[in-house]
C-alpha cells in the first residue's frame, strides 16, 4: 500500500495567504482550524485521485494482467513505451493531433483576428460568441457521433465531394490508413477553432487604442500593425489557447473511442486509448500505467513551457 | 471610434463563414435526428416528412430516459459535494493561515492537469476491492475528487479578493468564521460560485471514461455512456443515432444558451491567472 501525503507535513511553503491577514487571534489555534476547513476536501481527494495517482507509479513497475500475481518489471514498461511499435505510434499520433487541435486552430484564429481586429465592436457579437463557443461545450461523445455520420460512406463529405465533381475522392475516412488520423485530427480543429477566436477578438479588445493610433501616425500598414501590437500584446492569450488546445490533443480519448476504437490497425490509436486498452481489455495492466504516467509527464511538460510564455504581469 | 461600413461587412462576412463551420455539423445532427428512418443514409438532406418518432425510440427503446436519469443524478450529487467541500477549502486557503497551505494547495491544483488515466487503473482494483464498483458511489467521489481541483482554485482566487472590511466588521460583531463564510462571504460570492458550478455541471455531463471503466450495469449508465453502446448496437441508423445524440447533449446546450458569458468566461480564466 501506497501511502498518502499526509496533512501533517508541515512543511513551510511559501505564504499563499492575501496580503491582508485575518485578525490576529491565538496561532495555534489558527492553524488548526484552516486544517479541519481543507480536511474533508483533502480525505475525498486523497482517496480517491492522490493515493490512485501515487499507485499508477507503484503498477508501471510491475507486470500484471490483473488477476494473477504481479511480476516485479523494474523499467521495462518504460522502456516499451520508447521502443514498443504501437506505442511509439500513439504518441506519434499525438504529435499529429497537436497540429490539428492546436496549431491550425491558432494560427487560422490569428489570422482572422488580424482580419477583424475590431470586431468586438460589433454589434451582434455576442451571438457570433455563442455559436463559435458551441462546439466546447458538447459532450465528446456526441461530437464523435456527429462526425462519425459526417464521415460515412454516404455521409455529408463525401456527398460534398460529389456535388462539387470530386466524387474520386469520396472513401471511408475514418476506415482509410491514409485518412484516419487525419480525419480525428480536423474534428480537434472544429472543436477548437471558435473557441481560439473568441479568445483572441475578446484579447484584442482590452488593448489600448491609443497604441493603434500612435502606429496610424507612425505611418505603420495592417502587416505592421499586427505584428508590432497585435501580436505581442496577445501572448497571454495566446499562451492560454495553447495550453487548452495542447493538453486537449494529449488527453483525446473519447473521440477516438467512439469513432475508430485505435483502428483500423493501429493507424489512430493514442496513449490514453492504449493506457485505457492496456489496462483493462489486453491484461497489460503495468504497461497500461506506465503509458499513464509517461503522457501525464508530457502533459505536464508541455504546460510547463507553455507557461513561460505567460507574460509576467498578467493578473 | 466607429466602425466604417467596409469594416463592419468585412467583420460579418468573416465571423458568418466562421460560425457556419462551427454550426454546420450541428445542424445536420438535428435534420438527421427529425429524418424518417427509411430515408437516412448519413447523409444529411432535408427530409420529405419531419418524423419526430426517432426522439421516442431513443428514448424507450434506446433506453436513454434510464441513461438520462443516471446521468441526472451523478451530475446532481457531484456538484452538491464539490461546491460544499470547495467553499470551506478555498476559504481556508484565501484567508485562514496554516503551516503548510501552499504545499497543500499545490498538491491538489496538480488534479486541475491530470488525465484520468493517470489515476483511473489503480482506482477500479481499489473500488473492486472495497465492492463500490458500479455503484453510483463510484462515480461521484472520483468525479468530485476530479472537480475539487478547479473548485478550490477558482473559490481561493474570489474569496481572496473578497472586501476585507467586511469581513472584519462581521467578525467584530462576534461571528465566528463558519459563520462569516455561510452568511457573509458565500452570498455574497454566488455569481463566481453559480459559474463554478456550471461548469462542473457541463465536465460531469460529459464524463465518459470514468462510467466506461467504473460501470457495468446498463441501468447506472450514464447518458454518453449509453450514446457510445448505442452506436456500437445500431451502426446504420442514423436516424436513431442522431436523435440520441440531441437528446444527450440537449441539457447541457439549453445551460449554455442562457448561461453563455458563464461558460465563456469561466472556461477562459478559469485557466488564464494560474
Amino acid at each position: 500500500m501506497t501511502q498518502g501525503i499526509s496533512t501533517g507535513s508541515l512543511v513551510d511553503a511559501p505564504k499563499v495567504a492575501a496580503p491582508d491577514t485575518p485578525v490576529a487571534r491565538r496561532p495555534s489555534r489558527r492553524g488548526l482550524v484552516g486544517y479541519l476547513y481543507v480536511l474533508p476536501a483533502f480525505v475525498v481527494f486523497a482517496v480517491f485521485l492522490g493515493v490512485p495517482f501515487l499507485q499508477t507509479f507503484q503498477y508501471s513497475f510491475f507486470d500484471w494482467d490483473g488477476l494473477s500475481y504481479a511480476t516485479w518489471a523494474g523499467l521495462s514498461n518504460y522502456v516499451d513505451v520508447l521502443t514498443d511499435a504501437r506505442l511509439r505510434a500513439a504518441f506519434g499520433h499525438a504529435l499529429v493531433l497537436m497540429i490539428f487541435y492546436a496549431a491550425v486552430p491558432i494560427v487560422l484564429a490569428l489570422l482572422l483576428t488580424a482580419l477583424i481586429s475590431r470586431a468586438h465592436k460589433l454589434r451582434g457579437m455576442s451571438v457570433y460568441r455563442t455559436v463559435l463557443f458551441l462546439p466546447q461545450v458538447i459532450a465528446s461523445t456526441v461530437v464523435a457521433t456527429i462526425w462519425v455520420s459526417i464521415y460515412s460512406g454516404d455521409g455529408l463529405l463525401n456527398a460534398g465531394l460529389r456535388l462539387v465533381g470530386l466524387g474520386d475522392l469520396a472513401r471511408v475516412w475514418l476506415g482509410d490508413y491514409s485518412t484516419a488520423l487525419i480525419a480525428i485530427g480536423f474534428v480537434g480543429t472544429w472543436v477548437n477553432a471558435g473557441l481560439c477566436l473568441v479568445l483572441f477578438l475578446s484579447g484584442v479588445g482590452n488593448i489600448d487604442p491609443a497604441l493603434f493610433e500612435a502606429a496610424r501616425l507612425d505611418g505603420a500598414g495592417a502587416a505592421r500593425e499586427f505584428f508590432a501590437i497585435t501580436l505581442p500584446s496577445l501572448r497571454g492569450q495566446i499562451a492560454v489557447a495553447l495550453t487548452l488546445t495542447i493538453v486537449s490533443a494529449l488527453k483525446t480519448f473519447d473521440l477516438v473511442y467512439v469513432t475508430t476504437s485505435g483502428g483500423p490497425g493501429n493507424a489512430t490509436t493514442v496513449p490514453a486509448f492504449e493506457a485505457y486498452n492496456r489496462a483493462f481489455n489486453t491484461g497489460q495492466v503495468g504497461s497500461g500505467a506506465a503509458v499513464a504516467i509517461a503522457l501525464t509527464a508530457v502533459i505536464m511538460v508541455a504546460t510547463a513551457l507553455i507557461g513561460r510564455l505567460q507574460p509576467k504581469d498578467a493578473a | 471610434m466607429n466602425l466604417s461600413l467596409r469594416e463592419k461587412v468585412v467583420d460579418h462576412v468573416v465571423l458568418m463563414l466562421f460560425a457556419v463551420f462551427a454550426v454546420l455539423p450541428l445542424i445536420g445532427v438535428l435534420i438527421s435526428a427529425v429524418t424518417p428512418a427509411a430515408e437516412n443514409s448519413g447523409g444529411f438532406r432535408l427530409p420529405g416528412s419531419i418524423d419526430l418518432s426517432n426522439f421516442g425510440a431513443a428514448w424507450e427503446h434506446g433506453h436513454f430516459g434510464s441513461y438520462m436519469l443516471s446521468s441526472l443524478v451523478v451530475t446532481v450529487a457531484v456538484v452538491a459535494l464539490t461546491t460544499v467541500l470547495a467553499v470551506l477549502a478555498g476559504f481556508a486557503f484565501a484567508r485562514l493561515d496554516f503551516p503548510g497551505s501552499g504545499l497543500i494547495f499545490f498538491v491538489m491544483l496538480a488534479g486541475l492537469m491530470l488525465p484520468a488515466e493517470a489515476f483511473i487503473i489503480p482506482l477500479y482494483f481499489n473500488l473492486r476491492g472495497a465492492g463500490l464498483n458500479d455503484t453510483f458511489a463510484a462515480l461521484v467521489l472520483p468525479q468530485t475528487a476530479q472537480s475539487l481541483a478547479f473548485g478550490i482554485f477558482w473559490l481561493r482566487n474570489q474569496f481572496r479578493t473578497f472586501p476585507t472590511e467586511i469581513i472584519e466588521a462581521a467578525r467584530l460583531d462576534g461571528a465566528r468564521d463558519l459563520r462569516v463564510l455561510w452568511q457573509v462571504i458565500v452570498p455574497a460570492s454566488i455569481a463566481p460560485i453559480m459559474t463554478m458550478c456550471v461548469l462542473i455541471t457541463m465536465w460531469t455531463w460529459n464524463e465518459f471514461l470514468l462510467p466506461l471503466v467504473l460501470i457495468t450495469s446498463e441501468d447506472r449508465r450514464t447518458a454518453p455512456l449509453g450514446l457510445a453502446f448505442f452506436k456500437s448496437a445500431h451502426l446504420t441508423d442514423y436516424s436513431a443515432l442522431s436523435a440520441a445524440g440531441v437528446i444527450v447533449a440537449l441539457p447541457i446546450v439549453v445551460l449554455y444558451v442562457f448561461l453563455q458569458k458563464r461558460f465563456i468566461s469561466g472556461m477562459l480564466n478559469g485557466i488564464a491567472d494560474r
